[in-house]
């Protein structure tokens, strides 16, 4: 059987819209994957420690308050300086256009907006792990 | 409402309608879907008549506006004798910018203002601290003492226009820094007026801009009660909240019976304490989302109103004022769409309509760019224009109530009540709110709706126009509101310098004096005005808070 692919659900910083992350967070498991939800509040070092410990092959980061320049940017940072680089990192929320391409280049690979269709979602994350 | 007769007439003629045109159009022509239902996933018939309120006695159960059970509205004149508050929800980056905003909406006709706060500050936690990263000013103003308080309001005659904050976890500290000012200016605390979200209940539910556990969270609020009554008694200190349930992705139902379930559980908390029902009752307010459903949503107003009537009255409150469910409104911002942005006006304009027809005493219209930014300056005058225009130009707002009657609105108005009943039924056999809370009741409730929602739109059974279906390929092409970059640090240095000159023997004694305060069961609100008065910062207050009551941390359910 195949290996089933492992996704971190988690909401960096402060912000607390997680209706985004929890109908991801169920639609990724209804596809197949096994999700792990950190939840809220979470620190970049919480998310990757998170990462290890469950060896997740993606880590998928929601938010909507706007601090996404620096807060999905400290979790790639992170990974970088652990060598951890074949972990797939994708993100959404309320993400100007503007924005994007300065994320992508930072690690962030997927980026998506208000109005993505789940199976967007899912389907870019199977075409793309790279473990 | 009908005479026997009268009604066995209409019967009939139904009967016969259905039989002898209905049916057989139907046959020939189907209707566009199987079954038809609202947002709450209720089957909605295809006509309704007297048959569906025969049950209705109009005296008992609708009534007259500003007469139990206040079905109609809680004035008598309602719209006509005085419009709604158009309170624009605004905030961002520093004070400065901040207040700029409000004097540009005051000057193009905003009625009172609502003060949103930054991540930070809704945590209770100062600019410069370490969890603050990345979000300065990002969703809100940064407010972290009472000296950038005195900057938001520079201007603003706070003694005459009222003022609404959405805060929650530290609310009692930041209505304290908006007291304080007012007192700094020479403005008495008896005469100021406005209100502060303070909901708990539903921060643990929806919004989950939470600090201290329900204990002490409820403790606080109470406190904010009684001292709201006796000291400063035109504001309201609650203002109990469906809208986050709502945007977090219930149903209409669900909103409506959650919010309306913490707003009993708030009067028996403060009853508990001993306080007179009569005395705070009359300070409640709630805050309502007003969604896309149009009839649903004027019926989910309606059934709060008579609800909330019966159950203060249950609960043993006298008073008319006591008794009125008077609510703000914000229109729905997950329905606002990234694609094409423009059409969200009409959403808004629509929306906002359910909201004035259901009897709104104040209103937020959301601007067109929210799904992509905070909004531009030219967004938001649009969006306040597009109330002025339901207020000068629509004739809506020249008789009361103009839906009620309507056999289907009075129908639905009945079927949300009686749900309404059967969830509280629900909340009940968990021991309460809170124990629901704990168990994780209405974050699965909700997760469950959101993800049916999104789901109906993924399988196109629901249509979102630009989203799902007659999308269209424009570029986009909408300004987006940027913010002073050098605010954060300037921020900062004001922290620093206000702490450097403070009077720090006075600062160290009115956080001492607070600690004590908390660790016994004194009402709070005197001891964090001196703290604040002091300028003792948010989040050094809060911090003396965390450390006596600790913090809370909710189960991830999804």
């Amino acid at each position: 059987m195949e290996k089933k692919i492992r996704v971190l659900v988690a909401k960096p910083g402060l912000d607390g819209h997680d209706r985004g992350a929890k109908v991801v967070a169920r639609a990724l498991r209804d596809a197949g994957m096994e999700v792990i939800y950190a939840g809220l509040h979470q620190t970049a070092e919480m998310i990757v420690e998170t990462a290890i410990q469950e060896d997740v092959d993606v880590i998928a980061l929601s938010l909507l308050s706007g601090a996404h320049m620096t807060l999905f940017v400290d979790v790639t940072k992170l990974l970088k300086d652990k060598n951890m680089e074949d972990v797939l990192v994708v993100g959404g929320g309320v993400i100007p256009k503007e924005d994007i391409p300065a994320l992508k280049k930072a690690g962030i690979a997927g980026v998506f907006g208000p109005g993505t269709p789940t199976d967007d979602i899912v389907d870019f994350i199977k075409k793309n792990v790279k473990k | 409402m009908y005479n026997k007769k009268e009604l066995n007439r209409i019967k009939e003629k139904k009967i016969d309608w259905e039989k002898n045109h209905y049916s057989k159009l139907v046959k020939i022509h189907p209707e566009r879907k199987d079954k038809f239902e609202n947002l709450s996933g209720t089957e909605i018939k295809n006509i309704y008549t007297p048959e569906d309120i025969e049950h209705l006695e109009y005296n008992k159960d609708i009534g007259f506006p500003g007469e139990y059970p206040f079905l109609r509205g809680v004035h008598s004149t309602m719209h006509r004798g005085r419009l709604w508050t158009m309170r624009q929800f605004a905030g961002f980056g520093s004070a400065e910018e901040t207040n700029e905003r409000y004097k540009y909406l005051l000057e193009h006709g905003e009625t009172g203002l609502s003060v949103a706060f930054d991540y930070p500050t809704l945590y209770g936690y100062d600019t410069d601290n370490l969890l603050a990263r990345g979000e300065f000013g990002k969703c809100g103003v940064a407010i972290s003492s009472l000296k950038d308080m005195e900057i938001l309001f520079d201007g603003i005659p706070v003694d005459d226009v009222t003022t609404s904050m959405t805060i929650n976890g530290p609310a009692a500290i930041v209505w304290a820094m908006y007291v304080a000012n007012a007192e700094n200016r020479g403005i008495s605390k008896k005469i100021i007026g406005g209100t502060i979200q303070n909901d708990i209940l539903k921060e643990y539910i929806a919004q989950k801009s939470f600090i201290f556990p329900p204990e002490p969270s409820m403790r606080l609020i109470v406190d904010t009660f009684e001292y709201g009554f006796k000291q400063v008694p035109r504001w309201n200190t609650i203002s109990i909240s469906g809208y986050h349930i709502r945007e977090a992705g219930s149903t209409a139902v669900q909103e409506l019976a959650f919010t309306l379930g913490d707003g009993i559980e708030y009067v028996k908390a403060a009853m508990k304490r001993g306080l007179d029902i009569d005395k705070f009752a009359p300070r409640l307010s709630f805050f309502f989302n007003a969604h896309n459903d149009f009839f649903e949503e004027i019926a989910k107003y309606r059934a709060a109103r008579r609800i909330w009537a019966k159950e203060l009255k249950k609960l043993g409150a006298k008073k008319t004022r006591s008794l009125l469910m008077r609510f703000h409104t914000q229109t729905a911002g997950c329905t606002l769409t990234a694609q094409q942005p423009e059409i969200n006006i009409v959403r808004v304009t629509l929306q906002a309509l359910a909201a004035v027809l259901g009897g709104t005493q104040s209103l937020h219209t959301n601007s067109m760019d929210e799904a992509l930014a905070l909004p531009s300056e030219k967004a938001v005058r649009i969006a306040l224009r597009t109330q002025q225009i339901i207020a000068e130009e629509s004739g809506v707002t020249d008789t009361i109530d103009p839906l009620g009657g309507s056999y289907y609105i009075e129908w639905l108005t009945d079927k949300m009540e009686e749900e309404t009943y059967r969830y509280f039924d629900k909340v009940e056999k968990f021991g309460g709110v809170i124990p629901a809370i704990e168990k994780g009741f209405f974050q699965r409730e909700i997760a469950e709706s959101a993800y049916r929602y999104q789901k109906e739109i993924d399988e196109n059974k629901r249509i979102v126009v630009g989203v799902n279906d007659y999308k269209t390929d424009e570029e986009l092409s909408i300004p987006i509101l940027r913010m002073d970059e050098k605010g954060e640090q300037r921020q900062i240095n004001r922290l620093k310098k206000l702490r450097r000159e403070r009077n720090q023997s006075k600062f160290d004694r009115n956080l001492k004096r607070l600690k004590k305060a908390a660790e016994g069961d004194e009402n709070l609100m005197p001891y964090i005005l001196d703290c604040v008065h002091g300028y003792a910062t948010l989040g050094e207050t809060c911090d003396v808070l965390r450390e006596v009551f600790g913090e809370y941390k909710e189960p991830a359910i999804y």
